[in-house]
């Protein structure tokens, strides 16, 4: 085990990069297996240095079960800002609110923001200084504090589960 | 080429186009800058991932093995849309522009 460790420090990324090497030139032959397995051996080896506290994903299972939501929520986030973008603009209520966050992980919330972005009508807008709080503005929204429960159960407490922060 | 696969690639060709078109008439419908950011970041994605679906099944069905390097595009989108509305709306509180009248909350200084 501690064989492996050494040499093979982090599989995933070693793994998702091969898988990106192979995607990148569209081909699978032996050559370009062997050249992306020693680019994904060999690129988080020079990266790390970079990225001093990388996240550790505790539960995978939930990670694609989380991955398969944020894309059905995109779907539905698509059509219903096509609809609110095609219907009377004035009816809009937008707001500014804030999300209190329960994570320390900057990987985790950089996800729990991107995730914000892109699914039904929100934005996030900001990060304050101490990690603490998450500034999001939304299309439309009706209660705010409904909106905040809604991100916090449907997206951050799976994040929690998988990086275990 | 087989009738259905083109009548597919067609279908796909056409939502991702619509979903784009609905991107950019909000850019031009919605009333302030920060709901303006609300178009670029959704209705795109679907756009481009209609399109690279098109284009991944065209590519696929001409005999030539599977072409899925498209799939990276989406990847590629699905991780720069969000910073670049994030840093957009940062840069838009900073600048402190008009917000629509009907706007609850306040925006951070920066």
């Amino acid at each position: 085990m501690t064989m492996i460790r050494t040499w093979l420090p982090h599989p995933l990324q070693s793994l998702f990069l091969w898988v990106l090497w192979l995607l990148l030139v569209n081909q699978v032959s032996l050559g370009h297996v062997m050249l992306g397995a020693i680019l994904g051996w060999a690129l988080p080896f020079l990266v790390h240095l970079l990225w001093p506290d990388p996240p550790v994903i505790r539960q995978p299972i939930t990670l694609l079960r989380f991955l398969g939501r944020v894309h059905w929520d995109i779907l539905t986030a698509n059509l219903q800002v096509a609809a609110l973008i095609l219907g009377p603009t004035q009816r809009l209520r937008p707001a500014f609110f804030e999300l209190p966050l329960d994570m320390d992980n900057d990987f985790a919330i950089a996800l729990l923001a991107s995730t914000v972005s892109l699914t039904p009508g929100t934005v996030s807008a900001d990060v304050s200084a101490d990690r603490r709080h998450l500034l999001i503005h939304a299309l439309d929204v009706d209660d705010i504090d409904k909106a905040i429960a809604h991100i916090k159960q449907r997206y951050e407490s799976p994040l929690k589960e998988i990086f275990g922060c | 080429m087989d009738v259905w696969i083109e009548l597919l690639i067609s279908t796909c060709l056409i939502l991702g186009a619509s979903f784009a078109l609905i991107g950019s008439i909000g850019l031009s419908r919605l009333p302030d800058f920060f709901m303006r950011l609300h178009g670029p970041t959704k209705s795109t994605t679907l756009g481009v991932g209609g399109m690279v679906l098109g284009s991944l099944l065209y590519f696929s069905s001409r005999g030539e093995g599977l072409s899925l390097h498209e799939v990276l595009i989406t990847l590629f989108l699905l991780i720069t849309a969000p910073v670049s509305a994030h840093m957009l709306a940062k840069a838009a509180m900073h600048l402190k522009l008009e917000r629509s009248s009907k706007t609850q909350g306040e925006p951070w200084e920066q």
